[in-house]
């Protein structure tokens, strides 16, 4: 059964109807990336599992249907990291750490995953009471990053991580992700623009248009697929 | 809807308006007729801030402090120096313009609730300002036209004759205070739709895009205060005829001003109808709220329990609800 | 020419004026609290405050002592101040500011007509929170009311400082005054922060109500209001988007008043309030921020 599944899952904005049924999934322990152009629906299919925009359509999640609620979305184990990082520009960045384990219970776990994140991180220590609005781009996708970590949750959301980083930062959160992954099973579904690092990242992709899925399957053989190279691969 | 059918649809609303405005009298008793008269003075006023809350999005909590600039002028011209009270409404909506530029002068730079917060200082200030400068105030006493000036003041002895027919004084107040509402309204129509209208709504909008489209937003801000001004001179100046011709320091304290936004927001920005629907509540509701309970403080837990109610249940006030009913005939501004 | 200063005076009426400072305060930061938490003044907080006080005082006509009635008070307004919110604020909570605004403004009204209604308009009178005696400070004879009185007032906005900085639920609370969106995808569940925002709002006017009626000697339902025009004052002196800035200058403000009531004969009570509204025309025009707000950058 996959951890995450979305069957049919339509949403609107007004009168704009962003998404006309979607369907993906995410296996335990996957990387999935979602492409496509702007407007395409990527976002939206985030903030559709989130639950910041009214969807139809079935959201199950571990078996379950997802709540509807954000709040309720959290708790059930989704970490958002949504388009701009939603990090809390004015307070410090020990208090976005905080705020990323408000969910849970355990303080002993949350303390022991402060450390770990502040190993993992060394410029959030550094950097630890300075208010998140004073960080470079980079440093904040990192607390950003760490924030949802914080929450220890069962499948991360990624909504555009590159936007506005340098290469070599790309390559090195991507890096980081991919770790994550495979050391501690964190399932991941990343929406990018930037096609090639995403594919490169990741196990399997989906490609939206128009509010649909157009192409899915292993990331490797979109790699190779002619539509997926000329459209976004840019060869 | 096609473009015809719509503007063929505005001006049957505003004919129905119109004749509604003659036809009112005949079915409303004498102090019917007065009340009403208050509240078309009402509306005069909340359709001048409407320019500024609806339009250029700037909260007033000073608009009852505008509307004593007016009254004031009209009773001083008219104790004092002799003038028709009649004549004195054009010009005391021209003092009140000029107020409303100089309250419009701060509102520039300030914004949300830093202009609320000093407009409601200008309020709360009118007042004791009135009080204080009682050489031409007439202090806490206040002015009273009945007293001072009989004879300028139009219809005090009873009757007015007009247009070869006579009216009975509170009737005649109706038609003037609504007349010229109407035709205020008209003017403040035009003025929404044409280019200062869409500047306004810039600054409503976004002051920060509308600054960077070249459009001088303090200026704009100035300008809806100073012409809202007008409208508040105009409806206080009528609001002391229809008062029995006095008015007093404490006749637009705070709570004027407060009546004000509140008629504003309850009737829907935005909506002449829903103006004229706020300027009936402010009026009206707190009559029936006396009615239903004489015990002190009663009548005000039933106003403002009504108040809530419109809120909750029509965020986008009274007008809201009348343009949904009458959706494809409302003319929306 | 050289003047002799009445030292003494002077800081018997500074401290005076922060014991006025410190209700002032109090009141205050009720108003910073549901601005930043709802972008929304709440006209109201004045009448609520009033209303609680009356609650007290009514506990106090049936047997209870001053303090075990401010205790009862506090808690109940606390948990009104909440249902008053999910009551009524919570319906319209993603309408326009205005609208909530307005619904704040109706509030005003179902409050002050309520006091009326309940009670009869006659003036009652609060026993007394602290001994009316004086002490000695250094020599110099200080009223007791007032140091007890800054002391409360002290203590209630240490103890709420210490919730929002050190607590979870007060780190949550701020977060979604901050950033609401972003606070739901953490997992905060905003519209109660905005409930307890109110509820600490509604018990902070309970104290500061409760702290004023006492040395007024005879009180009515309108006794807060001239109280939450200097509150406003002081919020704006101080930037009314920082706690901080309405307490120090809640404070400034109650000190101020007090030297100029009583070392410029000709200021009595009305003027007193024409000086606050004067404190808050003269610092919107000069700088609406205030001492310590963020000044308002708009980056094109």
């Amino acid at each position: 059964m996959p951890l995450l599944e979305l069957r049919g899952v339509a949403a609107r904005y007004g009168a704009l109807q962003a998404l006309r049924g979607v369907e993906l999934s995410v296996e335990e322990g996957e990387i999935v990336a979602v492409l496509g152009a702007n407007g395409a629906g990527k976002t939206t299919t985030l903030r559709a599992i989130s639950a910041t925009v009214r969807t139809s359509g079935e959201l199950v999640f571990a078996g379950e249907r997802l709540p509807r609620r954000p709040e309720a979305v959290a708790r059930a184990g989704i970490a958002h990291v949504p388009e701009g990082r939603g990090t809390f520009a004015e307070l410090s960045v020990d208090e976005n750490l905080r705020l990323g384990a408000h969910v849970r219970r355990d303080r002993a776990g949350v303390k022991a995953d402060y450390d770990r994140v502040l190993q993992r991180f060394p410029i959030l220590a550094e950097r630890r009471g300075q208010a998140a609005g004073t960080l470079s781009g980079g440093e904040q996708q990192q607390l950003a990053l760490a924030r949802a970590l914080m929450q220890r949750p069962r499948l991360l959301l990624l909504d555009e991580p590159s936007l506005g980083l340098a290469p070599r930062l790309v390559t090195e959160f991507f890096g980081v992700v991919g770790e994550l992954n495979e050391h501690e099973g964190l399932s991941v579904l990343v929406v990018e623009q930037n096609a090639s690092i995403a594919l490169a990242s990741s196990n399997r992709a989906y490609v939206l248009e128009v509010g649909r899925v157009a192409v899915a399957g292993t990331s490797a053989d979109l790699q190779r697929h002619p539509a997926v190279r000329r459209s976004y691969l840019g060869y | 809807m096609s473009r015809a059918l719509r503007i063929g649809a505005g001006v049957a609303v505003a004919g129905a308006a119109v004749v509604l405005v003659l036809v009112l009298p005949h079915w409303l008793s004498d102090a019917k007729a007065a009340e009403f008269a208050r509240a078309g003075c009402f509306f005069i006023a909340i359709v001048g801030l409407n320019l500024v809350t609806g339009y250029t999005g700037q909260i007033s909590l000073g608009h009852g402090a505008l509307m004593a600039v007016g009254a004031y002028t009209t009773a001083i011209l008219t104790a004092n120096h002799g003038f028709r009270d009649l004549w004195t409404i054009p010009l005391a909506g021209l003092v009140a313009m000029a107020a409303g530029f100089v309250v419009g002068l701060p509102a520039r730079r300030l914004s949300g609730l830093y202009l609320a917060l000093a407009t409601f200082a200008f309020a709360v200030a009118m007042p004791a300002l009135l009080k204080r400068f009682s050489g031409l105030t007439g202090g806490s006493e206040g002015i009273n036209l009945f007293d001072k000036a009989l004879n300028h003041s139009t219809g005090a002895l009873g009757h007015v004759h007009v247009l070869g027919r006579t009216l009975a004084t509170n009737d005649f107040l109706f038609y003037l205070t609504w007349g010229i509402g109407l035709v205020l309204a008209g003017a403040a129509w035009l003025l929404v739709r044409g280019r200062v209208g869409r500047a306004f709504r810039a600054v409503r909008d976004s002051e920060v895009a509308a600054a960077s489209s070249g459009i001088n937003t303090g200026l704009y801000k100035m300008l809806a205060f100073g012409i809202s001004g007008f409208y508040a001179g105009v409806g206080g100046s009528l609001f002391v005829l229809v008062s029995n011709w006095f008015v007093s320091p404490t006749t637009f304290g705070f709570d004027k001003s407060l009546l004000l936004i509140v008629g504003a927001v309850v009737g829907g920005l935005g909506s002449l109808a829903g103006m004229a629907l706020g300027a009936l509540f402010i009026q009206f509701v707190p009559d029936w709220a006396a009615d239903l309970s004489s015990a002190p403080g009663a009548p005000s837990v039933f106003f403002g329990a009504a108040i809530i109610l419109v809120m909750i249940l029509l965020p986008a006030g009274l007008g809201g609800l009348f343009r949904r009913l009458a959706e494809p005939l409302t003319r929306r501004l | 020419m050289i003047v002799a200063v009445d030292w003494a005076g002077v800081a018997q009426q500074v401290v005076s004026g922060l014991s006025s400072g410190g209700i002032y305060a109090m009141l205050a930061v009720a108003l910073v609290l549901i601005y930043r938490a709802t972008g929304v003044v709440n006209f109201a907080q004045g009448e609520l405050a009033m209303f609680s006080t009356f609650v007290g005082w009514t506990l106090t006509q049936h047997g209870f002592a001053y303090w075990p009635a401010f205790l009862v008070t506090v808690l109940a307004s606390f948990v009104g101040g909440i249902a008053l919110e999910r009551a009524v604020i919570r319906p319209v909570e993603r309408a326009s500011v205005l609208t909530i605004a307005i619904v704040t403004i109706g509030l005003f009204f179902v409050v002050n007509g309520a006091a009326f209604w309940i009670w009869s308009p006659e003036v009652k009178s609060m026993p007394n929170a602290f001994s009316t005696r004086p002490i000695r400070i250094a020599g110099v004879a200080f009223s007791i009311s007032d140091l007890g009185i800054m002391g409360v007032s002290l203590l209630a906005v240490l103890v709420l400082w210490v919730f929002f900085r050190f607590t979870k639920l007060g780190l949550a609370m701020r977060a979604a005054a901050l950033n609401p969106d972003s606070s739901r995808l953490t997992g905060i569940r905003v519209s109660w922060t905005i409930a307890l925002g109110w509820g600490l709002a509604t018990a902070l006017g309970a104290v500061a109500g409760l702290m004023a009626a006492p040395p007024l000697g005879s009180f009515d339902q309108n006794f807060m209001q001239p109280i939450l025009l200097y509150a406003f004052a002081g919020a704006v002196l101080g930037g009314i988007d920082s706690a901080l800035g309405a307490v120090i200058g809640s404070l400034a403000l109650g000190v101020f008043l007090n030297l100029l009531g009583t070392y410029v004969s000709w200021i009595g009570t009305d003027l007193r309030q024409a000086a606050a509204l004067a404190v808050i025309l003269v610092v919107l025009l000069v700088r609406p921020a205030g001492l310590l707000g963020t000044a308002v950058v708009r980056r094109v």
